[in-house]
């Protein structure tokens, strides 16, 4: 089946497929970000790599670079799970944890725990 | 009346875009668990979800313009680095939180969490958005699909909410002043 024919069946019809994989790669990109933002806190070197605009300093690169890692897990999920059911519960407990990893690697105390500051 | 080119920046980022994305949440929260109440008998047709659609993208357009205002356009400005021997570090916000001890934890808890915590708003409402759009009240029939984006609808708000009140308080600790200035009214005198 097509993404064209996709496309014309009702919501109900469609797999939960890509419905996963929108959820699972937001649950990467915001994963990803507070990944990102940890190790640009914790090693100057890669602060000083992630630093791609610098007016807005290593910012920059943590949120490009999260970006990307979302939108290209997006695809790639997309594409592989585009005619298929998956387990919602096992995505969504991944997704949660992950979104949860962006909440708590931003949050500069916690940063600060685990790096012993 | 007048107001300086970075005040008004300041203004769009954090009204103009920022709040306004975060006003919208009580209604598009309310309508996503509507739609998606699982009591709720299966009868929103393509016409009746129109609104919710555009409502949700309009949402999403206006959290990437916040973030994308905010980290490219205001914060640099708030991140500025004064020439040597600068005294008054007025334009200089970040110097100036960090120059005392009473005002530096707002740099280093506050604007360090809410320039990288605002990220999962855009993010998150647009999977939010687009799940929504795909799959309307189906969301409910792969049972758990309802269950995350609820999640992450709300999780949008937190974060919003925490950059916005973080915004907020740096705003009036260490507000952006400065640039060029727009005259909007002349008074009499």
């Amino acid at each position: 089946m097509n993404l064209a024919q996709n496309q014309t069946r009702s919501p109900e019809e469609i797999p939960n497929g890509p419905g996963a994989a929108a959820i699972l790669a937001a649950g990467i990109g915001c994963g990803a970000l507070g990944l990102l933002a940890f190790v640009g806190d914790a090693s100057e070197t890669l602060g000083r790599a992630l630093n791609f605009y610098n007016p807005t300093g290593s910012l920059s690169g943590v949120t490009t670079l999260a970006i990307l890692v979302w939108l290209g897990s997006w695809c790639i999920l997309e594409r592989t799970w585009r005619r298929r059911e998956v387990a919602m519960h096992t995505i969504n407990a991944i997704s949660f944890a992950l979104l949860a990893v962006g909440f708590l690697l931003t949050f500069p105390p916690f940063m600060d725990l685990l790096q012993g500051k | 009346m007048e107001i300086s080119t970075r005040d008004l920046w300041t203004v769009l980022h954090g009204m103009g875009f920022g709040a306004l994305f975060m006003l919208a949440f009580s209604g598009a929260l309310v309508e996503l668990y509507r739609v998606s109440a699982p009591e709720v008998p299966v009868r929103a047709n393509g016409r009746e979800r129109t609104p919710l659609n555009f409502y949700l993208v309009a949402m999403v357009i206006l959290a990437w313009f916040t973030v994308l205002s905010g980290a490219y356009i205001v914060y640099p400005w708030y991140r500025a680095v004064p020439p040597a021997g600068t005294i008054d570090l007025a334009d200089y916000p970040r110097r100036l939180l960090l120059s005392s001890g009473k005002t530096s934890e707002w740099h280093n808890v506050g604007m360090e969490w809410k320039e990288h915590v605002a990220w999962l708003a855009p993010i998150a409402m647009t999977m939010v958005a687009y799940v929504t759009k795909k799959y309307a009240r189906a969301i409910t029939r792969p049972q758990y699909m309802r269950t995350a984006v609820l999640g992450f609808a709300l999780a949008a708000f937190v974060a919003t909410a925490v950059a916005g009140a973080f915004g907020a308080f740096l705003n009036k600790y260490a507000p952006v002043r400065g640039g060029s200035t727009i005259i909007l009214l002349e008074g009499e005198r």
